[in-house]
């Protein structure tokens, strides 16, 4: 899926049956719901070229990932615009490129959007089948909540005094 | 005693994890250990007691690039020992999400993983700052084999729309002619990439390699035909035990296979093109030929330019299968498990992958065995790196380790299959 000519992007990247690697898909579902006008919602498993081609053409993006980590639900929040991503965190990926791969090859071919932030949620539980365990739940609400606020400030500074 | 180690402790741009090494004494290489370890993964057992319907989403597992070609040995020898016969639409419908697989994953092979080695580059992310048009195209190309499995799979990782008989559900006509356009642009670029690839400096090395593959009466494999080699085996592929066979080596996850009475043997692009060179069309024929390829190839390292040769045929392929496609009455064949034993072998983007099940009279698997190609290519992989690393001493170690990977890239290993794979060591003494 294209992201449009000069839109807006929340890319939810993930796995719903597996536990926490479905943080991303609960975020970007989250924001489709509550509908933010301008908005593209896209929902991916984190393979490469897919990811290059949801960040074309885009002005502006969010990405959510699951992430490994040493404590549930604990959000980072990354400027991929404004350098490299540790690769530590997000290195994770079955496909031979991931989402950091992605968003590099994005940057060297000149097409990462202008404004391009990362959040990564640290998982507990990755079991197939499994939901979010509450910290992660908790977590996905907050990242929506802080993404929304990120949409409407890149937007319209008064929106934002107003959400 | 002059000694000389050259170690890789983990390959990079390949699928799962292995490590190489390579031990020389006196100039004369001793040792070549391809060592796999990737942890075992046990799926043979967990098919055990599992209901024969399982088997085409359970082994899908096994591979996040080549999950097509699981379920696809799967369905055929569950096939077989139930005794019916996918044709018509249905068989169509296969060959077309083969070809979307052979796409994206060859398209991901040469642009991302393998290039980078004849460019001199460190990976596909230093190549695309100076190549930004070459890494465009192979993103193309994998987002239309993606897309086409995507469209008859489900989804591109994992399709969960294959079973036993058919499918859970089939597109209608409109639904696939809405992807032929990008089919044929990916085709304008597979081509491209056939030139673009022919320009790369090939090492000159060639091997006498005995090319197994499969071979079909009138088409370029990718579900059916006699398994077949270039030392004279033509058999069924229900025979394939009594020819081939898999070994432990203490230092490999994977096992070792290899023909019985001649040792090491060479599956994929390599082998399915020289085997079968005259069932390509007119214009991969062509345009090999003016890529400098003969019918045959038997220099790893072009391996590049038929892997994207058959990105080609594949576009051609999924174009056909989309122009002349009707839909089928019904999704799948109706079936009635029966006690029985089946064989599957279609071709993997890799190679030959081989699969057998045992079952009891309600279908539940009683014995599951599957050899997948990168296994099958491990001893050649070593005796190509004996070759390499006897013929190319003089180099120091960096340049050495930078081709030792560049010809286990050859193959397109899939390590996370083959363990049941790289790090490169060379002690030079």
């Amino acid at each position: 899926m294209s992201a449009g000519g000069g839109c807006r992007v929340l890319i939810g990247v993930g796995n719903l049956y597996r536990g926490d690697d479905g943080a991303g898909i609960a975020v970007a579902r989250g924001l489709r719901r509550a509908g933010i006008e301008g908005l593209t919602v896209v929902e991916l498993d984190g393979e490469a070229a897919s990811l290059i081609e949801a960040l074309k053409g885009a002005d502006s993006a969010v990405l959510i990932d699951a992430a490994a980590g040493p404590n549930p639900g604990a959000i980072h929040r990354f400027d991929a615009a404004a350098g490299e991503l540790p690769r530590g965190m997000l290195a994770w990926s079955t496909h031979a490129m991931g989402v950091v791969d992605a968003i590099e090859l994005a940057r060297a071919l000149e097409q990462l959007p202008e404004r391009c932030v990362v959040y990564a949620i640290e998982g507990r539980s990755f079991e197939a089948g499994a939901p979010l365990s509450p910290p992660v739940e908790a977590a996905a609400a907050e990242v929506a909540r802080r993404v929304r606020e990120e949409f409407l400030r890149g937007v319209d500074p008064e929106a934002r005094r107003d959400a | 005693m002059a000694r000389r180690t050259i170690k890789v402790d983990y390959l990079a741009r390949v699928e799962g994890e292995g490590a190489l090494n390579v031990t020389v004494r006196d100039g004369v290489v001793r040792d070549i250990q391809l060592r796999i370890f990737e942890p075992p993964r046990f799926f043979e057992a967990f098919l055990r007691g599992r209901a024969f319907s399982e088997a085409p989403d359970v082994t899908a597992r096994i591979c996040g690039i080549c999950p097509v070609a699981y379920q696809m040995s799967a369905v055929h020898a569950m096939e077989q020992a139930f005794g019916i016969r996918v044709t018509g639409p249905l068989r169509a419908l296969r060959r077309l999400l083969y070809c979307g697989e052979w796409i994206e994953s060859h398209a991901l092979h040469v642009y991302m993983l393998h290039a980078p080695d004849f460019l001199g580059y460190e990976g596909a992310i230093e190549m695309a700052r100076d190549y930004p048009d070459a890494v465009r195209r192979g993103l193309m190309l994998k987002k239309a084999g993606n897309d086409l499995m995507r469209l008859l799979g489900g989804r591109e990782v994992h399709p969960i729309n294959v079973r036993v008989g058919g499918f859970y559900k089939v597109p209608i006509r409109r639904e696939l002619k809405a992807v032929a356009e990008q089919l044929a642009r990916a085709r304008d670029a597979a081509l491209e990439t056939v030139r673009w690839v022919a320009t790369f400096d090939f090492p000159d090395f060639t091997r006498d390699y005995e090319f197994v593959a499969l071979r079909h009466a009138d088409e370029y494999p990718f579900n059916e035909g006699r398994l077949v080699s270039s030392k004279g085996l033509d058999i069924d592929v229900a025979e394939y035990d009594d020819y081939f066979v898999e070994e432990q080596v203490p230092y490999s996850n994977a096992l070792h296979a290899r023909i019985r009475e001649r040792g090491a043997y060479l599956v994929g692009p390599l082998a399915r093109y020289s085997l079968n060179f005259d069932r390509l069309p007119p214009i991969v024929r062509e345009t090999a030929r003016a890529a400098g390829l003969g019918p045959t190839c038997t220099n790893p390292y072009q391996g590049i330019i038929v892997r994207s040769l058959e990105i080609l045929y594949a576009c051609e392929e999924a174009l056909r299968l989309i122009d002349s496609y009707e839909e089928p009455d019904a999704p799948a064949l109706a079936l009635q498990p029966r006690a029985a034993v089946g064989h599957g072998c279609t071709e993997a983007p890799r190679g030959i992958l081989y699969h057998f099940y045992r079952l009891d009279e309600e279908g539940t698997i009683q014995e599951a065995r599957i050899v997948p190609p990168t296994s099958q290519n491990q001893k050649s992989i070593e005796d190509d790196l004996r070759g390499v690393v006897s013929g190319n001493l003089d180099l120091p170690d960096d340049r050495l380790r930078w081709r030792c990977e560049q010809t286990i890239r050859n193959y397109d290993p899939c390590i996370s299959c083959a363990t049941h794979f790289l790090k490169l060591d060379v002690d030079r003494g």
